[in-house]
């Protein structure tokens, strides 16, 4: 029983990627809606995006290790 | 978890599978963390003694040598400019030169021509004279014979028609004769 | 693990994605002293044997029309050189080596895991702790010396109205400290992910059906680890220097 919840824990975990993945494709698009406007500027600021889409992606992968867990060392 | 199900399915399976997340097997990070920290000092003793001090020195070599070239270039370029000022200029003294060297011909070709010319028209001038007074000669000559004959016809004729011929006046009657 | 067992006793799908993880001594003997050769050490190893072969061996004609392999070893320096100058200042440049070190070990360690069969020794938690570890005492030793106690300013936004400042100044201590770990993790995690759900498309290829799609979706994961390869270890150095940016320059 007590590993069933785990399981159904991990899964839940795992929406946390899913909702990471929404956060880069904010950064990474509104980064292209930018660069259209001036695109002179952009090149400056893809290390900015960068850092944006690792911030943003370091959160999904921390309830990816949740799930992980969850799943092999509860 | 893990364990309970592991020891359910009996030991030959933990041995045949990882024990959870190896990650979190923490009697090995003493290991990893050792040779981790002996990887890293080998990479920064040979990046910072060998890779690179040489890479920064190919670089700025080649900066160096780009510069250089560069520089060469431009020397070349203002070279060839000069070469080619050089070369109008040449052409221009040259034609200017070829002028030159017509026009003296031509006046020096101008200048036999008219000697030639006059010498020409000199030895035409005194041959024409010469072959005038010769022909005044022989007209003269040719006057004087006539005279003669005319003059000794006339005696002749005067004698044969029974009257005494005076030479003086048949001179005098045929010059009269002939000048009328 | 418990999918494991009963796969095990079904004779149906087996997963195993965490398998390729285990650490085993190289040379017989089960038991993992500080100083055993294992397969993390075989790999580290051939990283550094990497790191030579690009940055040394390739350099050895110091060609001033570079070939194929020292022009790589100039891209990459060329690219961490510039990165660290633009992101954490001229001043930063003392620390390029440092930098340069932890780049081409991540770089390389990643792409030897992406071989077939071979060990990631980025994936596991000890070694990028300690990479992160070694970046964020170093940071804070530097911050330090450099400023003394006014490192301190940068947990002071100066900006913000006063009565926020304490609150803020809580967040940015927590966000300090939190560096590491998530500096850490990211990477680890990301190597990790890539490679147990490769390992899971594996898996499911054992059936005749899915096969054909596994294969493809392996293939796919793989070409997006490739590039998660080399992005996750550009963004663990710009963040170096970003944390180093932060270390010379504290105020905001």
């Amino acid at each position: 029983m007590e590993g069933q919840l785990a399981h159904i824990g991990a899964g839940l975990a795992a929406i946390g990627s899913g909702a990471a993945a929404i956060g880069v494709g904010n950064v990474a698009g509104n980064f292209l809606a930018g660069a259209l406007r001036n695109p002179s500027a952009a090149a400056s600021q893809t290390a900015t995006l960068f850092i944006g889409i690792a911030f943003a992606e370091a959160l999904g992968i921390f309830s990816f290790l949740v799930a992980l867990l969850l799943m092999f060392a509860v | 978890m893990a364990t309970k199900t592991t020891d359910a399915a009996g030991h030959a399976a933990e041995a045949a599978s990882a024990p959870g997340m190896p990650q979190l097997d923490f009697s090995n990070w003493g290991n990893q963390i050792f040779w981790l920290l002996v990887t890293l000092v080998v990479i920064y003793l040979v990046l910072s003694r060998i890779a690179l001090p040489r890479i920064a020195a190919v670089l700025a070599e080649r900066q160096g040598t780009i510069t250089n070239d560069i520089a060469a270039a431009e020397e070349l370029k203002a070279k060839a400019v000069e070469a080619e000022e050089a070369y109008n200029k040449a052409l221009a003294d040259a034609k200017a030169e070829a002028q030159r060297i017509v026009a003296e011909a031509k006046a020096e070709i101008q200048a036999d021509l008219n000697a030639a010319t006059e010498k020409a028209d000199a030895e035409i001038a005194a041959k024409a004279a010469e072959s005038e007074k010769a022909i005044a000669e022989i007209r003269a000559g040719a006057l004087e014979s006539i005279k003669d004959v005319a003059n000794a016809t006339t005696s002749e004729l005067v004698t044969a028609l029974g009257g005494a011929a005076d030479d003086a006046e048949v001179a005098k009657a045929v010059d009269a004769q002939m000048k009328g | 693990m418990a999918s494991e067992a009963h796969g095990a006793e079904e004779g149906g799908l087996v997963f195993h994605p965490m398998d390729q993880f285990i650490i085993k001594p190289l040379f017989g003997g089960d038991h993992i002293g500080l100083f055993t050769i294992t397969n993390a050490t075989l790999w580290m190893a051939l990283a550094v044997v990497a790191v030579v072969a690009l940055m040394v061996v390739g350099t050895r004609r110091r060609a001033i029309v570079p070939s194929r392999g020292q022009s790589i070893g100039e891209l990459a320096y060329g690219f961490i050189y510039k990165m660290v100058e633009d992101v954490a200042g001229k001043d930063a440049v003392k620390f390029f080596p440092y930098i340069m070190t932890l780049f081409l070990f991540i770089v390389m360690a990643n792409f030897l895991g992406l071989i077939p069969m071979s060990f990631t020794t980025t994936s596991h938690f000890a070694v990028t702790v300690v990479l992160a570890l070694l970046v964020f005492v170093t940071v804070t030793v530097v911050g330090f010396v450099k400023n003394g106690a006014g490192f301190l300013g940068l947990f002071w936004v100066s900006s913000a109205p006063l009565p926020l400042r304490p609150i803020l100044a809580i967040i940015e201590v927590i966000s300090y400290f939190v560096r590491p770990v998530s500096h850490s993790i990211r990477l680890a995690g990301n190597v990790m992910a890539g490679h147990a759900v490769i390992k899971v498309f594996a898996g499911f290829a054992a059936i005749a059906v899915v096969s054909p799609v596994s294969v493809v979706a392996i293939t796919a994961m793989y070409g997006l680890e490739v590039l998660v390869a080399f992005i996750q270890a550009y963004v663990f150095t710009i963040l170096t220097c970003v944390y180093l940016k932060d270390a010379l320059h504290p105020s905001h």
